[in-house]
């Protein structure tokens, strides 16, 4: 059996769906949108896809934490029920540190985003698994929600007011028409900074564990236990990294919750 | 790279939408305030039993003080009889002693009283005794009879003697 043979064995045992006569190891082939039922509506692509599944999955597992988890409503909590009321605590605390009592009525927005983002990192480090976090497209999708909504919420709050965030105090008035130009900027990259972050993490995680991973099978039995030794390690960072990820994504909406709502 | 592929966008923003807005409905709706009442259900619950504990407590130390009350109000109250106890049985052997003692008197007056009586007619009898021995022999080595009077002046002054 030759190294290549022996690698693209082992690209389709990690990817599960290998393309066929691919002989070397594609680290990208595990972020592929698959499509797995077509729908079209009104000339818009909504097909349920192999993304689309693992929300499904993850919002299902969120389910089942929260609602089954709490089932019994025991006075002395269980496993499920304890990991349930840790996670209403964590982020119920997380918000009232960041905004104050003025952000509880955000509390099921945000702890929602944090759940739903912990659970997609976390479930891409399952083996055969899709991370749904790994799409630019998703995180995008949920960072230009948050920036929209602050911003709306900026105005709704402070009207015309609002538009003093851009004006820092205290600095003199030859400096301040290129801070405030920094300022709107430093504003407007906000939802590209807050979704990059997630989705480059997410990728670059993924892609240097699947590359290790063509390395032990490369390596054979003679060499391939340094790259192993390597990935094990790997994992239980990108397990950090999958939960930091969702605590930084879900502490920086806080932060401009709270900018918006107290401005500076 | 997969994630560039712009054929992808809509299906993903799509499903994002339909999934993060059903679990933001279950959550709010459902889930959270599950929680919250089972949390503030627990915080209740050990508030009144923290403050049943503390009524609890406030109950102990009002017994223990009315015990010690009681405690020493018994302890005032045995003195006070032990003490009342003392001085009438001391009270009791005093009188007792004292009639004894006026007894004992009495009969030792008595008995001196009878011991001098004695003593006296005991003492008359050696007079007349010897006024007997003293006559006789003076007539046994006279042979004649003795004069009495003289006999008994001589027997008085060897008495007296």
């Amino acid at each position: 059996m030759s190294a290549q043979e022996a690698a693209h064995g082992a690209a389709a045992a990690a990817h599960g769906a290998a393309p066929s006569g691919g002989l070397a190891i594609d680290p990208m082939h595990q972020f592929h949108i698959n499509t797995i039922y077509p729908i079209h509506i009104g000339g818009f692509d909504v097909s349920f896809t192999n993304s689309a599944l693992w929300m499904v999955i993850v919002a299902t597992a969120i389910t089942l934490l929260t609602i089954s988890g709490m089932g019994k409503r025991s006075l002395v909590p269980g496993r499920l029920q304890s990991v349930a009321e840790l996670s209403y605590e964590f982020v119920s605390n997380m918000l009232r540190d960041n905004v104050g009592d003025a952000g509880k009525r955000f509390f099921p927005f945000v702890f929602t985003l944090f759940m739903f983002v912990l659970f997609c990192n976390m479930g891409g480090m399952l083996p055969y698994s899709f991370t749904v976090t790994s799409h630019i497209i998703v995180t995008f999708g949920l960072a230009m929600f948050i920036f929209l909504g602050v911003t709306i919420l900026g105005f709704a709050v402070h009207g015309l007011h609002f538009f003093h965030f851009f004006v820092p105090k205290g600095v003199p008035a030859l400096l301040l028409p290129l801070l405030v130009v920094i300022e709107v900027i430093s504003y407007l990259t906000r939802p590209i900074s807050l979704s990059v972050r997630l989705f480059a993490n997410m990728m670059a995680g993924h892609t240097m564990l699947k590359v290790f991973a063509g390395f032990v099978i490369a390596m054979g039995w003679m060499g391939g236990f340094l790259p192993l030794a390597f990935m094990v390690a790997f994992t239980g960072l990108e397990i950090l990294v999958a939960f930091l990820q969702a605590y930084v994504f879900a502490i920086l909406t806080c932060i401009y919750l709270n900018d918006a709502l107290h401005m500076h | 790279m997969p994630q560039l592929d712009f054929a992808t966008f809509v299906p993903q923003l799509a499903w994002l939408a339909i999934v993060f807005l059903t679990l933001y409905v279950l959550m709010s709706r459902i889930a959270l305030p599950r929680i919250a009442s089972v949390l503030e259900g627990r915080r209740d619950r050990i508030a009144g039993d923290l403050d049943k504990a503390a009524q609890s407590k406030a109950q102990t130390d009002a017994a223990i003080a009315a015990y010690e009350k009681a405690l020493a109000e018994a302890r005032a109250k045995a003195h006070t009889i032990a003490q009342a106890t003392r001085d009438q049985l001391s009270a009791e052997t005093e009188a007792k002693r004292v009639a004894i003692e006026a007894q004992l008197n009495d009969k030792i007056a008595k008995a001196e009283a009878a011991i001098k009586a004695t003593k006296e007619t005991a003492l008359s009898n050696v007079r007349a005794v010897a006024v007997d021995v003293a006559g006789a022999i003076v007539s046994r080595l006279l042979g004649e009879e003795a004069d009495k009077a003289a006999t008994e002046r001589a027997v008085d002054a060897a008495l007296k003697g």
